[in-house]
């Protein structure tokens, strides 16, 4: 299992190909981070736990946590914004397929 | 890790051989209409090691009639009372003769044949109290890490929980499984998105394969029903899919290989990583796989755990019959609201006040003290939750049982 590991210092990223970062603590809006050595303003404000962008990502993106596909933007999502139901979906409770290897893990460090 | 860092246990030895870290008198109702006078006669033992478990229905059922004889021989049941009303379709006698067989004491009261609620209630309180009085004589023994048997659930996940609770017990499960403990983790409709990478953890490309076929029963046993395990709770917590509840859910069970699936009281073959497979076989029938958590830790108990490792985010506060529950919370939110019912503070790791390793070392210490007899919170608190429903499953093919083959 990848370890928590700080992608900036009120953020996790859980595997170093994650496009999402955690909230380790709740983050106000308006609050500036420091997202892979560039500042970025929270546009909204995030619960400890949530998911938001690292980086900039258009709809259908497939979003990666742990280094896994967790799902797939259904809208543009800014850098630093959240991530939750309102812009992302499941891959697989819609599209599930039973041959397909599109779920594993990648890049695990098992 | 060395063995030699871990504490010695001790535990009620039975006939089969196998040992208990408690001493339970387990009184079993085998239908809904004998489970008044059943809670009845536990009630008059506050306090004391007699815990409620029984199944509601009036239909035969070969998974019910299974589960109960495992449990009623669990390792940490030393004497079972069977409560039945007279006319229902449970198997019965089946059920003594098991525990019977097993070497313990065991009576059953029938309530049509035994002048109704308050004679039975009578009579069961008197056996109980017999049972109690030859329990309480037997001491412990030396217990060997390798007779242990350790199981993991989730329940109430957040988004905090594959971050700190979940990867902190597979660090345990790690120590536990090299210090020859048998270890569960479990709910396969909670792994899918995790099947290939368990296949590559498989002990043989048999099992890796039957892990596969077994996850993609529980996806399709959950799309038929229309809904994944995923609840509303788990969204306010911070997920979003089932597949990002899932990989979180995964952490539990470490980086060991796995040894085998187990169907509900299938028994591990030896110490090792073992996937409980909850998921019914067949047509999907009887609704729900495991209709709330307490269903799914029965079935873990069912398989001999003699505890189980509940990590939670939302904050869960149940325990079980039979088996003590450590209470491994995920989120520090949480805990400060909860804390009494808390075994372990895992969103210690959130903040960076404790790493992974810690808190892994930290519930395999609380293990140790749990099974030399030491109060889980819940069960101080007096939890002792049980649920058993109709299931059907097929037995085990032999793919799944690589060790036990070998």
């Amino acid at each position: 299992m990848p370890h928590p590991t700080s992608g900036a210092p009120s953020l996790l990223l859980m595997a170093p190909e994650d496009n999402c970062l955690i909230a380790r603590t709740p983050l106000a809006a308006g609050a500036t981070l420091e997202i892979d050595g560039a500042p970025v303003t929270l546009p909204g404000d995030v619960p400890l736990g949530y998911k938001v962008a690292r980086h900039a990502l258009r709809a259908g993106t497939k979003v990666l946590r742990y280094g896994a596909v967790i799902g797939t933007t259904t809208a543009d999502v800014a850098p630093g914004a959240m991530l939750h139901t309102h812009n992302l979906a499941s891959d697989y409770i819609p599209t599930f397929t039973l041959a397909s290897d599109a779920h594993s893990f990648i890049g695990s460090t098992h | 890790m060395s063995h030699a860092a871990l504490p010695a246990l001790s535990g009620y030895l039975r006939a089969d051989g196998r040992k208990g870290i408690r001493n339970v008198v387990a009184v079993a109702y085998t239908v809904e209409c004998a489970h008044h006078v059943a809670r009845l006669i536990v009630n008059a033992f506050p306090g004391q090691e007699v815990h409620l478990i029984g199944f509601p229905g009036c239909y035969p059922n070969d998974y019910a009639d299974g589960m109960l004889k495992r449990l009623a021989t669990h390792p940490n049941v030393g004497a079972t009372l069977i409560v039945s009303l007279g006319c229902e379709s449970f198997n019965r006698r089946g059920l003594e003769a098991a525990v019977e067989a097993s070497g313990r004491p065991v009576h059953t009261i029938t309530i049509q044949q035994n002048r109704g609620t308050r004679a039975s209630v009578a009579a069961g309180v008197e056996w109980v109290g017999w049972a109690r009085a030859v329990l309480d004589e037997q001491q412990r023994v030396p217990m060997g890490f390798d007779e242990l048997v350790v199981a993991t659930i989730c329940g109430g996940s957040d988004s905090t929980s594959g971050i700190t609770a979940n990867p902190a017990v597979g660090v345990a499960f790690d120590q536990l499984v090299a210090a020859g403990a048998a270890c569960i983790f479990e709910e396969t409709g909670e792994l899918v998105g995790c099947e290939f990478h368990m296949q590559r953890r498989a002990a043989t490309p048999e099992l890796g394969a039957a892990i596969v076929a077994c996850v993609n029963k529980a996806a399709r046993y959950y799309t038929v029903l229309g809904h994944g395990s995923f609840a509303p709770g788990n969204a306010d917590g911070g997920l979003t899919t089932l597949e990002e509840k899932s990989l979180g859910a995964y952490a539990k069970s470490g980086a060991s290989p796995i040894n085998g699936i187990l169907k509900p009281g299938d028994q591990p073959a030896g110490g090792g990583l073992y996937l409980l497979d909850v998921v019914p076989d067949g047509e999907v029938r009887f609704g729900f796989p495991n209709i709330s958590d307490n269903a799914e830790i029965v079935e873990l108990i069912a398989c001999g755990a003699h505890l189980t490792l509940f990590t939670t985010g939302r904050g869960s506060v149940v325990g079980s019959a039979l088996a003590p529950v450590i209470k491994v919370c995920a989120n520090p939110d949480t805990y400060e609201r909860l804390s009494e019912d808390m075994d372990v503070n895992a969103g210690r790791i959130l903040a960076g006040a404790a790493s992974l390793a810690q808190v892994g070392g930290e519930i395999v210490d609380l293990v140790a003290q749990v099974a030399n007899g030491a109060q889980t919170c819940s069960e101080a608190l007096g939890h002792q939750e049980f649920i058993l429903t109709y299931k059907q499953f097929e037995p085990s093919g032999p793919g799944c049982f690589p060790l036990k083959a070998a």
